[in-house]
């Protein structure tokens, strides 16, 4: 069932973004096939968090369409849900819960509850497993939400600047863990400054050019 | 469900965790009830004639000051959007956050109230239906207030638009809650009062979920 699941892609055609009164970007298209990685590029301001944001189903383009395997998105946005991994700049941790219960608190909200410990120990976490979050430096904190990617699965991973306050080990760790999700049939977007080494992955570069919206 | 259970648990632990926040809720309760004896002076009559009414003003105030922080701290730190994004409904997992929200402010009040009903003297035959009153309309403060914690989401001075918006719609609660109380210390029939408190609840139950997590939908927009 995972498995067939796994095998589906992510297209988006013509796409506009607005916030507020500001164009974001237009005519954006991308396709994203089993095995595939996307990294969108771009000065600040030109939409890549917007972009992850479609994607996510968290908010509906102002125009164009964002399709799984030729069915759009919006039409059954719970299925979609169920199958992506969003992981934005914030990190979505409790300060006052271990990293354990963090962990173990998103993987049953996704209904899976059985990796937890594995993908601790696959961060290196695992020996501070029990400690408050309260007291984990920045970037324990944010392996600690890309942990969420390895505790329960999902065929389309969705990640907002996922190498920031990450030391080069945990950098290598996190490629480590987007090439075996690939392998297994899975897609990745990033939305990243940093030049991620993800062989065959298509580039994606928002230029930034925004124009006003006439009133 | 197993999504409700753990947004209930994370929520309740959370709390207990940062537990002066419940504390807060109860002190301040037990202090604003204890002000009205030296506000109005101590005749026993009087106070007893006031007191339910005192009460569930005071209840209705303290559970709307634990409000703010409903979705605040969720929508601050990134959950709210990563909750969002969960496979089980966000209607759903309000219904969870208002449940925590009970547990750690309606419960607590309902259960303190009866030690400051006797500070205010009020009759000992009013006891019963001030609690079942209690028990049946503060689940719907929780609830009403919920709504009012979501639209307000993000706002600057969120705490005073909230009063604004959710004072009003307490109204319906603080009637029937204090009449129910009123009615049973007099002597009466309370039950009608507790009905009509009971279908505010099936009331808000049933919609107050979608309300909430339409409003919060909105603010992640």
């Amino acid at each position: 069932m995972a498995g067939r699941e796994l095998q589906k892609s992510l297209t988006g055609e013509g796409l506009a973004c607005r916030r507020g009164e500001r164009l974001v970007f237009q005519g954006v298209a991308f396709a994203l096939a089993p095995g595939g990685a996307l990294l969108l590029g771009g000065p600040n301001g030109s939409g890549k968090t917007s972009l992850l944001r479609l994607m996510a189903g968290l908010a509906p383009p102002e125009y164009g369409a964002i399709a799984w395997d030729g069915v759009a998105i919006a039409e059954d946005l719970a299925a979609h849900r169920a199958r992506l991994h969003y992981i934005g700049h914030q990190e979505a941790v409790k300060l006052a819960l271990t990293a354990e219960e963090n962990l173990a608190f998103w993987t049953q909200m996704r209904g899976a509850a059985d990796a937890i410990e594995t993908a601790l120990r696959r961060i290196r976490l695992d020996a501070r497993a029990t400690w408050p979050v309260r007291y984990l430096s920045a970037g324990e904190r944010k392996r600690l939400g890309l942990a969420r990617l390895l505790a329960s699965p999902a065929a389309l991973w969705l990640l907002d600047e996922p190498t920031t306050s990450l030391d080069a080990e945990s950098t290598e760790i996190l490629l480590a863990a987007i090439a075996e999700h690939r392998r297994a049939g899975g897609c990745v977007a990033v939305a990243t400054h940093a030049s991620l080494p993800l062989p065959g992955a298509q580039h994606l570069s928002l230029t930034g050019h925004t124009t006003w919206r006439q009133a | 469900m197993s999504g409700f259970a753990a947004l209930l648990t994370r929520d309740l632990r959370l709390a207990f965790r940062q537990g002066g926040d419940v504390a807060n809720v109860v002190a301040f309760f037990a202090l604003a009830v204890i002000l009205f004896p030296f506000g109005v002076g101590p005749d026993p009559d009087l106070l007893a004639r006031i007191a339910a009414g005192v009460l569930w003003v005071t209840a209705l105030l303290a559970a709307l000051l634990s409000l703010e922080r409903l979705f605040d701290a969720d929508f601050q730190d990134g959950s709210l959007e990563a909750l969002s994004l969960m496979p089980v409904p966000l209607e759903i997992q309000v219904l969870a956050k208002c449940a925590a929200h009970w547990l750690t402010t309606g419960l607590p009040l309902t259960i303190i109230a009866p030690l400051l009903a006797l500070v205010l003297h009020f009759d000992a035959a009013g006891y019963p239906a001030l609690i079942a009153a209690l028990l049946l309309g503060t689940p719907v403060l929780s609830l009403i207030g919920a709504i009012g914690a979501a639209l307000t989401l993000g706002a600057r001075r969120a705490g005073v638009l909230l009063s604004l918006l959710v004072l009003p719609l307490y109204i319906p609660v603080l009637i029937f809650g204090v009449a129910a109380s009123e009615a049973a210390a007099l002597g009466l029939e309370s039950r009608p009062h507790l009905l009509l408190l009971a279908a505010l609840l099936a009331g808000s139950l049933a919609l107050a979920p979608w309300a909430t997590a339409a409003a919060l939908r909105q603010a992640l927009e």
